[in-house]
């Protein structure tokens, strides 16, 4: 088996697990989105699914213990590659103007380590203020006291734009990582990752711009 | 028919380096006026010949053919690998895409794999290293086969053409973030792996390429594409995902244990 070792190694092979845990990731971000917009439909539909998803909770505790290995192996990886490419240029240059591929990527890609760490600190605190505390509220009454504070609410906001960033760039990136590429659905995978990172950003945003805006809504 | 153009005044702050381990700093130098007809290259002869009647030396740079063919010109000119023309060499790079009384910042290709040599000549041996562990075919000598008794498809044989038009001067190297050489061994991978001649070293060559790569100390693709808007030859990222899938493949596929 020295040859997965030396294949999860090497740098295209970090490249390619950091796709597939990155996929994995990113998948549960549209999940979860999907399961957040119910609040959308009010404060029963909110509440039902929150007790159907809490019904199966060794299921749930299987799925989080995975989503906990992704995480630190994205993370991890993802400094180990940016340490090796800063070795990489040991001197910088004086003048960096960069040209853009002209793909259309926009500033996701070169943003990617920022917006990747922001995220990091982000999902501390969400974990802090959802998953290990305020469990003796209703999640949607907890939801309406974390928002209700203005400095949630831009902080809350702020990691959903680095999240539409980050998505905008890997949902594409890690296609290519894997050597997924093909004329025909090229475009497709490109303006795809784009579109499918906006909605995320849509919809993850309306939640909180709701409690901002409507003092009625989740009551 | 051609109507004079303006002559034209630069300032260039040209990197200047008098060895691998000395250090080195930017020097301006004021040029002009010279025609924007001259290429870069050209320029640097002007102030060479210049610095030489001053008993300066002369700034060292690489060139040869000044056709845009060879590979061997590449400087990082205002933050762009050979310039900020698409498709276009540094020899290729004419004046005329400059402004009177700009100022032009002209550095070497910057990467721990390319070590300084001299002012803004770079040791590109790393690239030739790549080839050596695997970017070729073996062929065996004797009477040359009949054309047409290896079927090449058109498409194939297009797409190798396109990754074969690599001349390896380093400037995807210089202008990728992360100084990775993904452009370079993609298209020498691509080149030959979608040929019925590179069949036979496929998965070889691919892990060996790849391993040398990684051995040079070049960085990792972060997919961001500058490569490709650097590369005076048009290569495309399809090449790095067409090495990704090669590389892959060939850990999967090979009996290496």
């Amino acid at each position: 088996m020295a040859w997965v070792a030396r294949t999860i190694n090497s740098s295209i092979g970090k490249k390619a697990v950091m796709a597939v845990s990155g996929l994995l990731l990113g998948l549960f971000v549209l999940v979860h989105m999907l399961g957040n917009s119910t609040a959308l439909a009010g404060r029963d539909a909110f509440l039902a699914y929150a007790a159907a998803l809490h019904a199966h909770d060794r299921l749930l505790l299987v799925f989080e213990l995975l989503l906990l290995v992704f995480f630190l192996v994205h993370v991890t990886l993802a400094l180990l590659l940016t340490l090796a490419n800063r070795a990489a240029r040991p001197v910088p240059y004086a003048v960096t103007g960069r040209a853009g591929g002209g793909a259309g990527i926009g500033p996701g890609s070169r943003t990617m380590l920022y917006s990747g760490l922001f995220l990091l600190v982000f999902l501390v605190v969400h974990l802090v203020q959802f998953k290990f505390g305020g469990r003796e509220l209703p999640v949607a009454d907890l939801l309406r006291q974390v928002l209700a504070q203005p400095l949630f609410t831009i902080f809350y906001l702020a990691a959903v734009l680095a999240l539409t960033l980050h998505l905008s760039h890997g949902f594409w990136s890690l296609w290519q990582s894997l050597g997924v590429e093909h004329p025909k659905y090229n475009p497709l995978l490109q303006r795809g990752a784009v579109a499918l990172a906006v909605l995320t950003g849509l919809l993850f945003s309306l939640v909180p711009l709701a409690i901002l805006f409507f003092p009625d809504f989740l009551r | 028919m051609s109507t004079a153009k303006a002559p034209i005044r630069l300032t260039l702050k040209i990197w200047r380096q008098t060895g691998p381990d000395a250090p080195g700093a930017f020097r301006e130098y004021p040029v002009g006026p010279l025609s924007p007809d001259m290429s870069l290259l050209e320029m640097l002869d002007v102030l060479n010949e210049e610095l030489t009647r001053q008993g300066e030396e002369p700034v060292a740079f690489d060139h040869d053919c000044r056709e845009g063919i060879c590979g061997m010109c590449g400087a990082v000119v205002n933050g762009r690998a050979h310039g900020p023309q698409p498709a276009t060499t540094l020899c290729q790079l004419h004046l005329r895409h400059f402004k009177d009384g700009d100022v032009v910042v002209i550095e070497p290709f910057r990467a721990g794999a390319f070590p300084p040599v001299r002012d803004l000549v770079v040791d590109r041996g790393a690239f030739d290293v790549l080839i050596a562990a695997g970017g070729y075919v073996s062929v065996n000598t004797g009477g040359a086969p009949e054309a047409n008794t290896l079927p090449v498809p058109r498409a194939a044989a297009e797409k190798a053409l396109d990754a074969a038009e690599c001349i390896g001067c380093g400037a995807c190297v210089a202008a990728c973030p992360n100084a990775a050489a993904m452009l370079f061994v993609g298209a020498k991978v691509s080149h030959l792996a979608l040929l019925p001649q590179g069949e036979p070293e496929r998965a070889r060559r691919a892990l060996n390429m790849v391993r040398k790569m990684d051995q040079l100390r070049f960085g990792n693709c972060g997919n961001e594409q500058e490569c490709q808007a650097a590369c005076p030859k048009g290569i495309k990222i399809d090449n790095i995902a067409r090495l990704n899938r090669e590389f892959l493949r060939a850990a999967i596929k090979s009996e290496e244990t």
